[in-house]
């Protein structure tokens, strides 16, 4: 070897013990090259599997997010609904009140005008209710001249409550008259709202163990294809640390590409659900004017962007605590 | 210095334990000091390096390496400890996806110094080693002999307070060899203490000093 000079010649090594780092800070005070890849991860940890897998378990989140508040919102618009509604029947409603003066149907109809937490009472029309009991009675609910009660739609003002004896007053001015409210429905409706919530987080969970173990597995396969890149840089006294880091870093950075990617590719389908989901909540059946972008709720505009966040994190954290449990097992 | 006293060594634990291949081990190599270590293949000598440089731990018996008793030493502190011991191995063991410069860099950016201070100490390094021309080279693009010295060269970049070498000359021709035992004379005179493991018998006669020999996992001879 042409290499070293005579032996009278030392080898020109670093310090044992270096001053502190007076230039750090400065340009070349910099720790360790940008894209310094001292354990080759660039391949061990490549950029086609995982982001692409994160981005997948990206868009299953997004739209089990959407899900989940479209859900509540959908289930406060319909509950708030329900609340503000009251079926009122009047059986005969032709026949005197029990006042004595004008039929059982005037005398009903003047208590809930009286009301304040009355917006509006309406009669249904003896043709609306033929249509209405159609299904069970066909046409001889108009033909057959049966004894049909006068069905009265209450709409409540926002956030009033009826007084408890009103079933009692209509009862004694029309007696066997029966009021209805909604509430068994909201009390169904919520049910089932927070049964989707429920089915939401579930599979919120499940995309977010899932990602876990794609993570892991990853950095597995990495530890694998690089033990001895691992083993001569632990020798040379890198702490657990150092070499969890350098897996962390790259999981992470891959996992919020995939977060990123997944999250873009969920945004389309969110808005065109969103303006398909429009006119129910807003409690219009007719395609509205709104635009997409405005349609899309503003928890769903925090919550995608948020994704590629929990995605690096959830990358971060699994691979260094998957080579850091690995790591154990050198000296 | 390293100091052993009844030390063996087993691979594996528990269940999974193997036969001991290091039985009882005791000797002292102050600090400074060189010795050889010889003996036949499959008497321990490798096993020995290993556990000096902190690559497994002994199953019995009290080691000390560097004033530090290894054997209740936490395992973060080995790090510290092993940054400042050189090897160099048989088989070079080089990243094969770094170039020269950035194999004989690892140490020290490993201890976290400053890029702009590793660079010159690393080019001058390599200026010392005869590879200046080549610090831009992966390992497969170097000979064998250029290779071994840019193991040395990340095993002493650092100021190493111990030295190790297993077979160091095996890949070497007789003037690099001659060439490789100046260097380690060199840091020994500076303070650095060395072991070498080595069969070539000629080599040992050309530089005396204590040899340490195994066989079959005992030590036979310190003198």
């Amino acid at each position: 070897m042409s290499g070293p000079r005579a032996p009278t010649s030392p080898p020109p090594v670093a310090p044992r013990n270096p001053p502190p780092s007076r230039r750090r800070g400065k340009a070349a005070g910099r720790l360790r090259p940008v894209g310094f890849d001292d354990l080759g991860l660039k391949r061990a940890l490549s950029d086609r599997l995982l982001p692409f897998l994160v981005a997948a378990m990206a868009f299953l989140a997004a739209l089990a997010l959407a899900g989940a508040l479209a859900t509540a919102m959908l289930a406060q618009h319909w509950q708030q609904g329900a609340e503000a509604e009251l079926t009122i029947q009047v059986p005969t409603p032709d026949d005197p009140a029990a006042s004595g003066h004008g039929a059982r149907l005037a005398a009903v109809m003047a208590i809930l005008r009286a009301e304040p937490g009355v917006l509006a009472a309406k009669p249904m029309s003896s043709d609306d209710l033929a249509k209405l009991l159609k299904p069970w009675l066909g046409d001889a609910g108009t033909t057959l001249a049966l004894p049909l009660p006068a069905v009265i739609a209450v709409t409540l003002t926002p956030g009033s409550v009826l007084p408890d004896d009103l079933s009692a007053k209509l009862a004694a001015a029309a007696p066997d008259t029966a009021t209805e409210s909604a509430d068994v429905w909201a009390a169904r409706l919520s049910a089932l709202a927070r049964s989707l919530q429920a089915c939401a987080a579930v599979m919120l969970l499940l995309v977010v163990g899932v990602a876990i173990a794609v993570v892991t597995v990853a950095t597995r396969a990495g530890l694998s294809a690089r033990r001895d890149a691992i083993e001569i840089v632990h020798g040379l006294g890198a702490t657990d640390a150092y070499i969890a880091g350098r897996f962390a870093r790259r999981a992470m950075r891959l996992a919020a590409a995939g977060g990123v990617g997944g999250a873009l590719a969920a945004l389309p389908v969110l808005l065109w659900l969103a303006y398909l989901a429009a006119p129910f909540a807003q409690g219009n059946a007719a395609v509205t004017d709104q635009t997409p972008l405005i349609a899309l709720p503003l928890p769903l505009w925090i919550a995608l962007p948020a994704l590629p966040l929990a995605a690096a994190a959830i990358g971060y954290v699994t691979a260094e605590g998957t080579v850091r449990r690995w790591l154990r097992r050198l000296p | 210095m390293i100091r052993l006293e009844a030390v063996s060594l087993r691979y594996g634990a528990g269940r999974a334990a193997q036969a001991e291949v290091l039985h009882d081990l005791s000797f002292h190599v102050p600090e400074g000091g060189f010795r050889w270590l010889t003996g036949p293949s499959g008497a321990g000598k490798t096993s020995l390096m290993r556990m000096i440089y902190l690559a497994v731990r002994p199953s019995r018996g009290r080691m000390i390496i560097q004033g530090k008793d290894i054997g209740r030493a936490e395992r973060r502190q080995l790090p510290r400890l092993r940054r400042r011991i050189g090897v160099v191995f048989q088989d070079f063991r080089l990243l094969p996806h770094l170039t020269a410069f950035d194999n004989v860099a690892l140490p020290l950016r490993i201890a976290g110094r400053p890029e702009g201070q590793i660079r010159a100490d690393v080019m001058e390094m390599l200026r010392w080693v005869g590879l200046a021309a080549k610090i831009d080279s992966h390992p497969y693009e170097l000979s064998g002999g250029e290779q071994q010295r840019v193991a040395i060269a990340r095993a002493v970049i650092n100021r190493p307070a111990m030295l190790l070498a297993d077979e160091p000359t095996g890949n070497l021709d007789d003037a690099q060899a001659e060439r490789l035992m100046q260097l380690f004379q060199e840091l020994n005179r500076l303070g650095t203490t060395a072991i070498v493991a080595t069969h070539n018998q000629s080599l040992m006669a050309r530089y005396p000093a204590r040899t340490l020999s195994l066989d079959s996992g005992h030590l036979v001879q310190d003198e």
